[in-house]
């Protein structure tokens, strides 16, 4: 047991340590690299005096080491500091559109990891088959899709066609949960056609990987009935990489959001970051930076500490 | 001669028509010029003509400009920057991960953890932070790209290499006393080159994808040049008239992505036999 | 076994004109062409060959099983009257693990890593209804106890990797006795184990297969541990039979020249060279502790010397340090302590700081022909590499040196000097990688493991050609093996480790003659002989010199 909580402490440490590194990159990032924002933010026009005026209000003529502190610090309160285009709180500004961003992921991945898992197993039990076959031009279409198309179309033959969804999913906190379900319908299926055939091809590779272990030919040579050897012998050992892959998509996800949510203009972190980028508002961009970052970095360390957890080498050591 | 054709004679549907649409792609991007009727960003009509109308087949996009000579114009601009992108991400984290691996120690070390942090952060979001600093010119989303993908070049480079490192030839030549121009050159790049040709095709795809998506999003190639992603963006507010022209680019992206897809697929059966998907 | 099934019983298994096809690159290519097989109740066959016999397919097959990449496509195989060509794949499970059981070459790999032992044992009977879980598992501790598992009450418990991998294969041996079943078929069920390990394992199959009575069908490349376990046996060659008879009457009087060949395989010995007069040999490892990462220690005060056109054999047993003993002699392992003496002279620890010419005089050939050779690279550029690199040859002179190496490891220039490794044979392989060495022109060739890789008719001629290059040449070798017919037949000088340790050295024949150390006893006793009463023998003479309170040294196993 010990060996384990050590084993989880050393890459949680890890994590944080990487998160310390990545905060320090996005700030950084600003610094290093060429542009001065109170001039862009004022415009050409500007004064020198009115662009100093303006550095100093925005702590810009502090060393960057205090403001990177003076950041950090604030961000540990919750306190993100002030947008530049609109003079407000950011952590305002991002606070209701994560909780969104996050509903979306969520539906996304409901739907999406049974049916990918699924798909999965069963196209790597019926390998070479007609199935696996149709399956596998299936996935290597549907990965070479950018995701914008995908949604097009399915705006194009849901909404516009059929209109049986809505094309634009605006929603905002009154919303009933199964109202909000309804608009984010289409983003959601959009997500999930873009990395089900990821998750499905990863769980495929892995599951036909392990059917050619000795062990799972050592059980068919003792008479096991073919569904026992998938549950007892096949899956147990494919639960590490399975939830992997799960947790990996999941981290993908959360990325693959941005582009989606400004297709539906579904008001979601995504969107305000683009926005932002557009606006050069630093801080906004910055925060969610930050907060994509943490997010895909907490998912990756939970997928690497739960494969670890499953290896009965580490659960059971000599 | 002979040799090429038993190979395509071998392959199956898929490759083949991943092979035809390539080589299609390839052409129209190199005779792009002779083939349009109109210049690239002139405007020759009033906005949004119908397909087939007033001789436009495709019709005109949002300023009036002939949406046929942009989508043809298109398969240069966007094809030519992802492919310099993905040669300059594979120069770069080709020889980063053959230099680790071959030298080892704290060279590898250091390597190894400068990339691990780079990819905890994902690669669109990092993308988009380090465009809003330094702003979106073509050389720029260049070298912004090839760097962040670079990472993922060196990973597989390095574990690559890493298998082939340990072999007995590879410590053969070592005892022998060769450099470590000679080690990477001779003994390991020509048995990690399968892979790493398979893995030119799959990222051309992803930078392909990823600068598309960042033309769409507004943040990639600009305007005037005419650009698939941003022509979908561009005109997108036809498809809620259920107008599919706008979709014409981003179908020439995914069919170019499909192509390129089938060949490597085939390509990796053909040259490693097991190696399944990732 | 003894003679309790002979050829009097009922036939329990008939395999007739059995077609095996196996697949590579989309082709399908027949790999066993119409064997017979007929084994009645309690009898053991055994099967042997070299690979590509096809004698692991055909064992399978018993079981109506082909594995991926195989089919079956003639023949009939009859057991206990059921065609198991045309019975249903339910038929079939309900068959396999209750009456025909399967032992698998490496344990390790084929028990599952997410179960307890005792788990997978009581899976066959209680899958199969033969017995509940509780009586499977009182069972299981019975058969462990009879196999002489240490701890037979709660072995079962672990978990595979928490167990040893001789235990692992008596474990696997219980489990397929689990349901008593006619016929067991033992897939080189101790190829992957060190020989002292391996008596324990044939010894506890044997008795169990003979108190339960059995069948078995056994196979293995070594006709030594055949001639043990076997009543009658088959000789396979390229999916064809080339003898079938009684154990004891082959052994004594083989028809074929193939089988004699094989028989014949361990009785090559060269002649000794002569010793070496000068005061300072070729090379000296003095004193060497190494470890890896600076934490365990894996050679502890090792100090070997080898004289100038002298063979010394390094023996010992996995996880000895043979292997890493050669990685400080090349200075891929800089030693913690102690040095290695050339010719008197100090090496640099690290290769890296040896001049070329060090490098030069020491060459290396590998185990494994197939990693040893760059597989891009045409032989002429293989060999061609050290004669460019260390002596400067270039164009025709260098072209006209490939050819005479070439000539010289019996191989026609002009049919292979454009060949890529991947299309020689393992055998003509490691011709290319002594070629490889020999060009460098060195003093000393350290050969790790050549033959361990090869089928033993092979393997001898490549021992017979390193002998001859000596004998021209003058080279000085350093054997490092774990087999001690290499050993015998090779070396000048033998160098036996164990643990990280030298426990014994000197001439061969001072080596070979006892009285021995006792671990060099227990190394050179458990070598399996082609006398049939060789495995009752010893373990009746261990059982009586341990009963009069002898100390006999035991496998690290128990």
């Amino acid at each position: 047991m010990a060996k384990i909580l050590k084993m989880v402490a050393q890459r949680l440490a890890l994590g944080l340590l990487t998160l310390f590194a990545v905060s320090l990159i996005i700030f950084l990032g600003v610094e290093l690299l060429p542009g001065d924002f109170a001039q862009e933010i004022l415009g050409q026009s500007a004064t020198p005096e009115t662009v100093a005026a303006f550095r100093r209000e925005l702590g810009l003529d502090l060393p960057w080491y205090t403001r990177y502190f003076d950041w950090l610090g604030g961000i540990f309160h919750g306190d993100f500091g002030k947008s530049f285009a609109s003079d407000r709180e950011v952590s305002e500004l991002i606070g209701g559109r994560l909780l969104n961003t996050l509903f979306l992921a969520a539906v996304a991945a409901v739907i999406s990891v049974p049916i990918a898992v699924a798909l999965g197993v069963l196209a790597a039990l019926y390998r070479n088959t007609l199935f696996d076959r149709t399956i596998n031009v299936f996935t290597l279409t549907s990965i070479s899709f950018p995701d914008f198309f995908v949604a097009y179309i399915l705006i194009l033959f849901l909404s516009v066609s059929w209109n049986i969804f809505p094309s634009i999913s605006n929603v905002s906190s009154d919303l009933g949960f199964w109202e909000h379900v309804y608009r984010v319908i289409l983003p959601a299926l959009t997500l999930t056609l873009v990395i089900i055939a990821h998750m499905m091809r990863m769980t495929r590779a892995s599951i036909i990987n392990l059917l050619a272990s000795p062990y799972i030919e050592m059980a068919m040579l003792k008479g096991i009935s073919r569904s026992r050897i998938v549950t007892h012998h096949a899956l147990p050992n494919a639960l590490a990489p399975i939830i992997n892959v799960i947790v990996i998509n999941l981290a993908f996800l959360v990325v693959g959001v941005v582009v989606v949510e400004v297709v539906f203009v579904y008001p979601g972190l995504g969107q305000l970051l683009v926005d932002s980028v557009a606006k050069r508002d630093m801080p906004v961009v910055q925060a969610s930076c930050l907060i994509f970052a943490a997010t895909y970095i907490l998912l990756n360390l939970t997928a690497d500490v739960l494969s670890k957890l499953t290896n009965p080498r580490l659960l059971h050591p000599k | 001669m002979a040799r090429i054709w038993k190979l395509l004679k071998s392959a199956p549907p898929t490759a083949l028509f991943g092979l035809i649409v390539i080589v299609a792609y390839i052409l129209i991007a190199i005779f792009g010029p002779i083939l349009t009727p109109y210049g690239e960003s002139e405007i020759v009509g009033t906005q949004f003509i119908p397909r087939g109308e007033q001789g436009f087949i495709l019709g005109t996009d949002n300023l009036g400009r002939d949406m046929l000579t942009r989508l043809i114009y298109g398969a240069r601009n966007t094809i030519g920057i992802a492919f310099v992108t993905t040669c300059l991400a594979f120069l770069i984290g080709g020889v980063l991960g053959l230099m680790a691996t071959t030298l080892g120690g704290w060279v590898d070390q250091l390597l190894g953890r400068l990339v691990d942090v780079l990819m905890a952060i994902p690669i669109l979001i990092f993308a988009l932070l380090i465009l809003t600093i330094t702003g979106t010119s073509v050389p720029v989303l260049i070298l912004v790209i090839a760097v962040l993908d670079s990472t993922r070049v060196f990973r597989l480079a390095r574990a690559v290499s890493m298998n082939i490192v340990v072999l007995d030839f590879v410590e053969a030549a070592r005892l022998r006393g060769e450099g470590t121009s000679w080690i990477i050159t001779r003994e390991i790049l020509p048995n990690a080159l399968p892979p790493l040709v398979a893995e030119f095709g799959l990222r051309f795809c992803f930078v392909f994808l990823f600068i598309s998506a960042l033309s769409f999003l507004g943040l990639g190639i600009q305007p005037p040049t005419a650009d698939w992603g941003s022509m979908v963006r561009d005109n997108a507010t036809l498809i809620t008239y259920g107008e599919i022209t706008p979709l014409m680019p981003a179908a020439a992206i995914a069919l170019l992505t499909v192509g390129v897809n089938f060949v490597v697929d085939w390509f990796l059966h053909k040259t490693s036999g097991i190696r399944d998907d990732k | 076994m003894t003679n309790n099934g002979g050829n009097s019983g009922e036939v329990l298994l008939e395999m007739r004109g059995l077609r095996i096809e196996g697949q590579s690159e989309d082709q399908w290519n027949e790999i066993v062409h119409g064997v017979d097989v007929t084994l009645r109740r309690g009898e053991v066959i055994g099967l042997i060959g070299e690979s590509g016999a096809g004698k692991s397919t055909i064992g399978i097959a018993s079981m109506g099983f082909a594995r991926p990449g195989c089919r079956i496509t003639g023949g009939s195989i009859v057991f206990d009257g059921m065609d198991l060509r045309v019975a249903s794949d339910e038929q079939l499970r309900k068959l396999r693990g209750s009456r025909i059981a399967y032992v698998a070459q490496s344990a390790a790999a084929a028990f599952n890593p997410a179960h307890k032992l005792i788990d997978q044992y009581s899976e066959t009977p209680v899958q199969h209804r033969v017995k509940s879980r509780a009586e499977a598992e009182k069972d299981a501790m019975e058969l462990y106890r009879r196999l002489r598992l240490p701890d037979p009450e709660n072995i079962g418990f672990r978990y595979p990797h928490q167990v040893s991998g001789g235990q692992l294969q008596r474990a696997m041996t219980a489990m397929a006795m689990a349901c008593r079943p006619d016929l067991i078929v033992f897939d080189e069920p101790t190829t992957a184990l060190d020989v002292t390990t391996q008596i324990e394992v044939l010894a506890a199959i044997k008795d169990v297969v003979e108190e339960f009575d059995t069948a078995a069908i056994y196979i293995t490349h070594d006709l030594a541990v055949v001639a043990q376990m076997a009543d009658r046996i088959m000789v396979l060659r390229y999916g064809d039979l080339v003898e079938e008879g009684n154990a004891r009457d082959m052994l004594a009087n083989p028809k074929e020249d193939y089988t004699r060949q094989l028989l014949a395989v361990r009785s090559y010995k060269k002649e000794e060279a002569p010793p070496d007069e000068s005061p300072v040999p070729l090379l000296e490892v003095r004193n060497v502790t190494a470890s890896y990462g600076g934490r365990v220690t894996v050679l502890e005060d090792v100090s070997v010397k080898v004289g100038r056109g002298r063979t010394v054999a390094v023996v010992g047993e996995s996880g000895s340090g043979k292997s890493t003993l050669a990685r400080v002699i090349t200075g891929l392992l800089p030693p913690s302590e102690g040095a290695v003496l050339f010719d008197g002279e100090e090496l640099p620890a690290s290769y890296k700081r040896r001049s070329r010419d060090q490098l030069r005089h020491a060459q290396m050939i590998y185990q494994m022909p197939d990693t040893a050779l760059n597989p891009r690279q045409k032989i002429r550029d293989i060999i061609g590499r050290p004669l460019s690199f260390y002596l400067g040859l270039k164009g025709a002179a260098r072209e006209k040196r490939v050819r005479e190496l070439l000539a010289m490891i019996e191989m026609d220039p002009d049919e292979f000097i454009d060949r890529l490794p991947g299309e020689l044979s393992g055998g003509q392989k490691q011709r290319i990688c002594i070629a490889r060495a020999l060009a460098a022109e060195p003093e000393l060739i350290i050969c790790d493991e050549v033959t361990s890789a090869l089928d033993q008719l092979v393997a001898e001629e490549i021992l017979k050609l390193l002998q001859r290059l000596q004998d021209e040449l003058g080279v000085t070798y350093l054997f490092i093996t774990h087999d001690i017919a290499t050993v015998k037949a090779i070396s000048d000088e033998i160098v036996v480790m164990l643990q990280g340790r030298v426990v014994d050295h000197g001439p061969k024949h001072d080596i070979l003659t006892p009285p021995h150390d006792p671990y060099t006893d227990l190394l050179l006793s458990s070598v399996p002989e082609m006398d049939p009463d060789w495995l009752d023998d010893l373990l009746a003479d261990r059982a009586a010199r341990k009963a009069r309170g002898e100390k006999v040294f035991e496998s690290a196993d128990q």
